[in-house]
């Protein structure tokens, strides 16, 4: 990528623009950190050399790149793979009609890199999936706006892979964290939070924080709906495949699509005198919609660029660390500090234990579920690997057709069958994470205590 | 491949484009913002970040109110602002940029300052739904404060300054149905079943089939027998009531299991709560006349329904929570629940009709639909009457109460620091520490000292810390903080616009340091 910025010249350092960060960069407060350094080489700092990745140019990431622009950061990144829609227009304010099947990333760059002379933003219309660790390690802080947890799970597990150790006594290097802050708003509720790896309790740490997806029994939708909700799902899992209406598959942005899915919805509620589908129902649950406006992304983006910037100039300490925030009664935040978890699978540095009850009733099928539906690992689509006496062994792999077919009968089978051993190692590869994940197998006879 | 006849609604480009907000605050409270007339008082940053996050989701008219010209100082804060703009009027500049974010909205600005018009047009505001003013000093807030109390117009008054912040919401009465609970109790009525209800359980076989609701029933009716009728209150009785259900199970029924979850959620609904009381009680709705609200001709009529004719329980809201069952056992259930839900209603709107003809009004000045929403959220309705921003200077206020502690180190203290701050304003007639921070800092703490003394505060200062934190900021808006602010004023604006969820009440303090907030009651 080419870049054609030039450091902000002295003369610009001194422009009356930064009359209000000056106070704040170049004056002493009784409430400033005990390192902080009033000088203009804040500000210097800021403009010429600290660099900035936002991930998202969505709701939240049009907010950051504003607020950090505004708040003195001179060179940014962003990545964001997506192009502009009409239902985004009531939030991500750098678009316009105008823009909509344009860049996300490409487009908002521009708008600030227009209104916003002493900032450059730097766009990738990509995937995060798409860069590696030396990409990553470029920045002095990364910014998340996601509204995906894959992709959360994602970065964090790079910057921990990036870390690097003492060897002496274990601890973290501490140049080697990139400290992350990440934003997330659903309604009237966002939370942000400062993580640093390694140090602070990470994504995965607390991963339980995530709500778990609603899941409706297959069983209710096919035989016994009783909600609006369930009539939508009937239509979406099992009769479209079977009308095939279209002749592929269903498509939640083809008003088509959806205004099938509604008309046959319609008519399975009539049936079982279910009131309530409504199109608007019936996008949500198709899209997976979360209700989103302007206000609670602004205070969540303003949130985490506050912490961006007390990190940069050491100015005050950072916050401690997750925030909630809810303003649909009155006005609420929590400020708490989430711990980190010894037990976590991305930061502990030491594998984690899956507990087995027993291995020759347990399939390997169990082990997937086991690593998709505990609240620990909540995997995708976890392909897995270990070494049996002494050679590399695909035990089931999903994502590459031609492996699947190969190791489809192993899911049937037990683990003992398989031969794996109680202690035995396996390696798992799932899209919540960039890199193979070692875990570890306990069977339930000789478990050993934890504490 | 032929696709059937489209039977689907054509779902117009403005529902496509507020789809994301109207799945919070639905078609009608859309409308009802769309019609919103808004006026700020100074174009600052955090004036301006309010302003976008109204102008964004499609309010009607916004009007700013700004007699300064565009500095080079104010593109640092202020993101709808741009070097062509500067030494032009920053109304009209902030206005076009803003403007600019969303074609259905219309902008206007008034080239003066707010004192200007406070004296020379002082019925200028009356028209506006929600004014949103920031950083005045203390005698152009209170004199605006003032004028917009008699007006009887709501005044979110916002202060950025540094790392701190706060917002402070001026309403006389502001009356909200739809408030969204979070987590609302159920209203099941399993207590006091009504006939319908009750005829339903004594004519249905408990399976594995049908809801928990049914299930807990006959286990409820069983531990009353045991217990003299009454209702398990605390937890051990809850405890007893589930091993009752659990001893029930014999084959890992679903709905046995559901219905020991539901023993600690399941009871208690139908009750007149605390602030419903305060409504029956509060003179509007006691003193009807031709220019009261709807919501009061609506709240007295749910008065008399619930005392007179209900025992003192609600209207039914009818709203069933999911329960796994097979189909028509639940849908039969739901209907028993919707049709007594509709007579309670049915009957509130007869009673407001007939107050409507006493008082000599129209009968459509209250439809079905709205008496019905207002039946469903009786247990929810909110009348927050609110406090005049002058009267936090009166001595001896309720402002006091607050002040008169332990005041250093508690957010209050920030808030009277800023307080403090537009005093100095005031008397010194320039910004603490923009140029000589020790000067200013003893100054401010006088200025802090009288202040309070003033109030009759007998042991509350600012702590040295605190005033000099003050002074180094200079005057400094930082946008971030402005922009955190500035989200949340917004949406109290929309609350107050909608009359849906409840507003700050009434006074939002934010350190951006600790990121610590908290609320007063001014
Ligand atoms: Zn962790």
């Amino acid at each position: 990528m080419s870049s054609t910025m030039s450091p902000a010249s002295t003369n610009s350092l001194n422009s009356k623009r930064w009359h209000s960060m000056r106070h704040i960069l170049e004056r002493a407060g009784p409430f400033c950190k005990a390192d902080f350094a009033p000088s203009p080489d804040n500000l210097e700092f800021l403009q010429n050399t600290c660099k900035i990745l936002v991930i998202g140019a969505g709701g939240l990431g049009c907010e950051l790149l504003k607020d950090l622009a505004l708040m003195g950061f001179g060179d940014i990144h962003v990545i964001d793979m997506d192009t502009i829609e009409l239902s985004n227009l009531n939030r991500q304010f750098l678009f316009r009609r105008n823009d909509i099947g344009s860049s996300k990333a490409e487009c908002a760059a521009n708008f600030i890199n227009k209104r916003i002379p002493t900032c450059h933003v730097t766009p990738h219309c990509a995937k995060i999936q798409d860069f590696d660790e030396s990409f990553y390690q470029q920045f002095h802080i990364i910014v998340c706006g996601l509204d995906s947890i894959v992709a959360r799970r994602w970065i964090n597990g790079m910057l921990i892979s990036s870390l690097r150790y003492n060897e002496e006594d274990g601890s973290v290097d501490p140049s080697s964290i990139t400290p992350m802050i990440d934003g997330g708003t659903e309604g009237f509720k966002g939370n942000a939070r400062v993580i640093l790896p390694g140090l602070t309790a990470c994504i995965e740490c607390t991963l339980d924080l995530f709500p778990p997806q609603v899941n409706y029994p297959l069983c209710t939708i096919a035989n016994t709906p009783r909600l609006p909700e369930h009539c939508i799902e009937y239509v979406k899992i099992i009769q479209w495949d079977k009308e095939n209406p279209f002749n592929c598959s269903l498509d939640g942005d083809d008003p088509q699509h959806i205004a099938w899915v509604y008309e046959r919805a319609l008519e399975r509620a009539t049936q079982y005198n279910i009131t309530g589908v409504t199109y608007r129902l019936v996008q949500g649950v198709i899209k997976h919609i979360i209700p989103a406006v302007a206000s609670t992304n602004a205070v969540i983006a303003a949130a985490c660029a506050t912490e961006v910037f007390k990190l940069a100039t050491s100015c005050y300490d950072s916050m401690c660390n997750y925030m909630n925030f809810n303003d649909i009664d009155g006005i609420y935040t929590y400020t708490y500090a989430a711990e980190k978890s010894e037990n976590c699978l991305a930061c502990s540095n030491i594998p984690q234990v899956v507990n087995i009850e027993d291995p020759n009733t347990t399939t390997l099928e169990d082990l997937i579920k086991i690593l998709c539906e505990n609240p620990r690992f909540q995997m995708k689509q976890p392909g897995i690997t270990t070494v049996i006496d002494g050679k590399n062994k695909t035990l089931y792999m999903s994502t590459v057709k031609s492996i699947e077919e190969r190791t489809r009968a192993n899911l049937t089978q037990s683990l003992g069958e398989l031969g794996l051993k109680d202690g035995q190692q396996i390696n798992v590869a799932d899209q919540t994470s960039p890199n193979t994940i070692v875990l570890q197998l306990k069977y339930n006879g000789n478990e050993v205590e934890m504490d | 491949m032929s696709s059937p006849a489209p039977k689907s609604p054509e779902q117009s480009d403005k529902n496509k484009k507020y789809d994301r907000q109207i799945r919070l605050w639905g078609e009608h409270g859309q409308n009802v913002l769309e019609g919103a007339k808004i006026c700020l008082i100074n174009a600052n940053g955090i004036g301006c970040e309010t302003l976008k996050s109204l102008v964004l989701p499609g309010i009607g008219v916004f009007t700013i109110v700004d007699g300064s010209v565009v500095t080079e100082e104010d593109l640092g804060v202020n993101f709808f602002l741009d070097s062509s703009s500067l030494g032009q009027s920053k109304a009209a500049a902030c206005m076009m940029l803003l403007q600019e974010l969303n074609p259905d909205v219309n902008g206007d600005c008034v080239e003066e300052s707010v004192d200007y018009l406070l004296v020379n047009r002082p019925s200028f505001f009356d028209d506006f739904d929600v004014v949103v003013a920031s950083n005045l000093n203390e005698e152009s807030l209170l004199r605006l404060s003032n004028c917009l109390w008699e007006a009887n117009v709501p005044l979110l008054y916002c202060r950025s300054l540094g790392f701190f912040g706060s917002i402070r919401l001026q309403i006389k009465e502001h009356c909200v149905i739809e408030t969204h609970p979070d987590n609302p109790q159920f209203d099941l009525r399993l207590e006091q079943p009504f006939p319908s209800l009750k005829k339903h359980f004594e004519s249905t076989q408990i399976t594995n089939k049908v809801p928990w609701l049914l299930v807990l029933n006959k286990y409820l009716d069983q531990w009353r027998q045991e217990n003299n009728g009454k209702i398990p209150s605390n937890y051990r009785e809850k405890l007893q009531l589930k091993e009752m259900i659990r001893k029930g199970i014999t084959n890992d029924e679903e709905n046995f299991e559901e219905a020991m979850k539901a023993v600690n959620t399941a009871f208690g609904g139908g009750h007149i709560t605390s602030s419903l009381k305060a409504i029956f009680e509060d003179d509007a709705c006691n003193n009807l006349n031709k220019q009261s609200k709807s919501f009061w001709i609506m709240a007295k009529a749910l008065k008399d329904f619930v005392v007179q004719e209900n025992n003192g329980m609600l209207p039914l809201p009818g709203i069933l929570p999911d329960m796994t069952a097979d189909t028509e056992s639940y849908i039969n259930l739901q209907n028993i629940y919707r049709h007594q839900a509709m007579q309670d209603a049915d009957s509130v709107y007869r009673r407001t009709q007939t107050i409507l003809k006493e008082l000599g009004l129209s009968p459509d000045t209250i439809d079905e639909k709205t008496v019905r929403l207002f039946c469903k959220e009786a247990a929810h309705l909110t009348v927050i009457r609110g406090s005049k921003i002058s009267d936090e200077y009166e001595r001896n206020n309720r402002f006091l109460n607050e002040v008169d502690i332990e005041l250093q180190g508690t957010l209050t203290e920030h808030y009277v620091a800023l307080r403090a701050y537009e005093r100095f304003l005031t008397e010194c007639g320039n910004i603490p520490g923009d140029c000589y921070v020790e000067n200013d800092t003893a100054r401010l703490k006088t200025v802090a000292y009288k202040m309070l003394a003033d109030l009759g505060a007998t042991q509350a200062t600012l702590s040295d810390d605190m005033v000099h934190e003050i002074c180094h900021y200079g005057g400094a808006e930082v946008h971030t903080i402005s922009a955190f602010l500035g989200g949340i004023a917004a949406q109290e604006a929309i609350k107050i616009i909608t009359s849906q969820f409840k507003p700050v009440d009434n006074t939002f303090i934010y350190n951006g340091i600790t990121s610590e907030t908290t609320t007063l009651k001014l």
